[in-house]
């Protein structure tokens, strides 16, 4: 599904990551850990193409994204959900409109729309709440609404950054289970985390990045880090 | 699909418009002021322009009046002897009836003052038409030599100033129009800055899940050409009706005074209306497409 080879990307000489090479299969569910500033977000952004590669090679889905013209952008992040530690949600919006929104703008019919949207919501446990807007909600359920969002057009790749950053354990616990869910479904989970306790529970792939370079990576690994 | 796209950029423009209001309404004004003043600008280009055309051809001829004993056969020896000048082009005879029925002519519905003559004061003439402009004056001095000749006319030097003032109406003209076009693009792009800056948030998410670049820009784009063909049509409603008053009003003053009226009311609303409407509309275009590259990286 993902697979890097040799990739550099620097930000003015410093920080981001260097000459990474990883290959992610299809229906995976990696955990991306690493202290700060190790370049776990830069890995990510190179996957979504917010950002261009100094050098190597980046394939996603079997398609060469190291360089996209801004036209095959769009039909690239189509193919990825994204979940973000600040849930990214548009405060004006219901919960039911802020995953209607995801569908419009890739044009679904309205119909489509319509009975799409409470099902994905049914999924996530937030049907009641398809008409308050996301202040109303807890962490958790913002949370729950950002996932309903990533996954409604059906993406083969799920990535997250620290989606659970701001949660509780059992919050956090509770999104984990949601995510394994969608996994089992076929989707490939990329997730950059902190939560030692998590990834050591999911006893998933680990793949520990340090100042810009892959420092491990085990199956069914461990956090690995003392927090 | 295209239509959809249409569709969902057109209603996001109107609730964008509604959402900023207020500096909506204040382009949407400005860019009518704007194009006001440039209907205005047109309008006096535009008479002037005829003004001197009419001018230009009203006196590029020289008129030589003949004295009331010259007879017509006199007239045409010194119409044959005038001819011999290889500045004349065209020499044609007109008789005092004919000279006053062109007066009448020029007069319009005011002609009827004309009838309270009791005779025709009116004298014959030669009009002779010039094949090089600038050997007028040699003509003219010629002719005014003659026996049998009252008095010439001939103005070229007003003429020419005519020309200069109209060429200086012109030029100012264009600066004008450029200047109040290049204020209305700002105007129209700092407006859809807003618009831009108000939906950060949204765009980036927008970006997120996979939206074109045209999902994102064709509502800002849709915004700006809606501003600029509100503001067109506006400027077309208020010029229309203070260009049919004004002719209303004072046509027939000019025609008299001018002996050429206003340019015809259908005429001037028919190229205002293509002129408001093709400027509305790129002003709009352009001031969004400004504020979209600068301000949205997409
Ligand atoms: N836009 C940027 N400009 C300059 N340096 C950056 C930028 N983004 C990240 N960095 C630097 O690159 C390094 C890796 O950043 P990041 O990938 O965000 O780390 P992580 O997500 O692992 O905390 C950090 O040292 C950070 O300061
Ligand atoms: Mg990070």
């Amino acid at each position: 599904m993902i697979k890097f080879e040799h990739v550099t990307k620097k930000y003015d000489e410093v920080g981001g990551i260097e000459d990474v090479s990883i290959d992610i299969a299809d229906g995976d569910f990696v955990f991306l850990v690493g202290p700060s500033g190790a370049g776990k977000s830069t890995f990510i952004k190179l996957i979504s193409k917010e950002l261009e590669p100094d050098s190597g090679h980046i394939y996603v889905n079997g398609q060469d994204i190291t360089h996209l013209s801004n036209r095959r952008i769009p039909v690239l992040r189509r193919q990825i959900g994204m979940v973000f530690q600040d849930f990214r949600l548009l405060p004006n919006k219901t919960v039911y409109e802020n995953v209607a929104f995801a569908m419009e703008v890739v044009r679904c019919t309205s119909r489509t729309i319509r009975r799409t949207v409470p099902q994905v919501l049914q999924v996530m446990g937030i049907a009641d709440k398809a008409d308050q807007l996301p202040d109303t909600l807890s962490q958790g359920e913002q949370q729950r609404v950002a996932i309903a969002r990533a996954i409604v057009n059906n993406p083969k790749l799920l990535i997250a950054d620290e989606p659970t950053g701001n949660l509780d354990p059992d919050t956090a616990w509770e999104i984990m289970k949601l995510l394994a869910q969608i996994n089992r479904r076929g989707t490939t989970i990329v997730m950059v985390t902190h939560a030692k306790e998590i990834v050591d529970r999911m006893g998933r792939r680990v793949v520990a990045i340090d100042s810009g370079h892959i420092v491990r990576d085990n199956k069914e690994g461990e956090y690995g880090y003392d927090v | 699909m295209m239509f959809r796209g249409l569709l969902h950029s057109l209603k996001e423009a109107f609730i964008q418009i509604f959402r900023n209001r207020v500096m909506s309404f204040v382009s949407i004004l400005s860019i009518s002021a704007m194009l006001i003043i440039l209907g205005v600008f047109f309008f006096i280009t535009v008479n002037v322009n005829s003004l001197t055309e009419a001018i230009k051809s009203e006196f590029e001829n020289i008129e030589i009046y003949l004295e009331d004993y010259t007879t017509e056969k006199d007239a045409e020896a010194i119409a044959i002897s005038l001819s011999s000048l290889e500045e004349v082009s065209q020499i044609q005879y007109i008789s005092k009836e004919t000279a006053m029925e062109e007066f009448k002519e020029r007069w319009g519905e005011n002609a009827y003052l004309l009838d309270t003559l009791s005779e025709n004061p009116l004298p014959n003439s030669l009009r002779v038409t010039l094949s090089d402009i600038s050997g007028g004056s040699l003509v003219a001095e010629v002719a005014g030599t003659m026996i049998g000749v009252e008095d010439v006319r001939y103005f070229q030097s007003e003429v020419n100033k005519v020309l200069r003032i109209s060429e200086g109406v012109q030029k100012l003209t264009l600066i004008m129009i450029i200047f109040l076009i290049v204020v209305s693009v700002v105007v129209v792009s700092s407006t859809v800055k807003l618009t831009v800056m108000s939906r950060e948030a949204e765009i980036s998410i927008m970006k997120y899940v996979g939206a074109t670049n045209w999902f994102v820009r064709g509502p800002m784009l849709v915004e700006g050409v809606l501003m600029g063909a509100i503001s067109a049509a506006i400027a077309l409603g208020a010029s229309t009706y203070a260009y049919l008053k004004l002719t209303e009003l004072f046509g027939a003053d000019i025609q008299m005074l001018f002996s050429n009226g206003l340019v015809e009311p259908g005429f001037m609303i028919v190229n205002l209306a293509y002129i408001f409407v093709a400027l509305g509309v790129s002003i709009g275009a352009v001031g969004s497409i400004i504020s979209m590259r600068r301000f949205l990286k997409v």
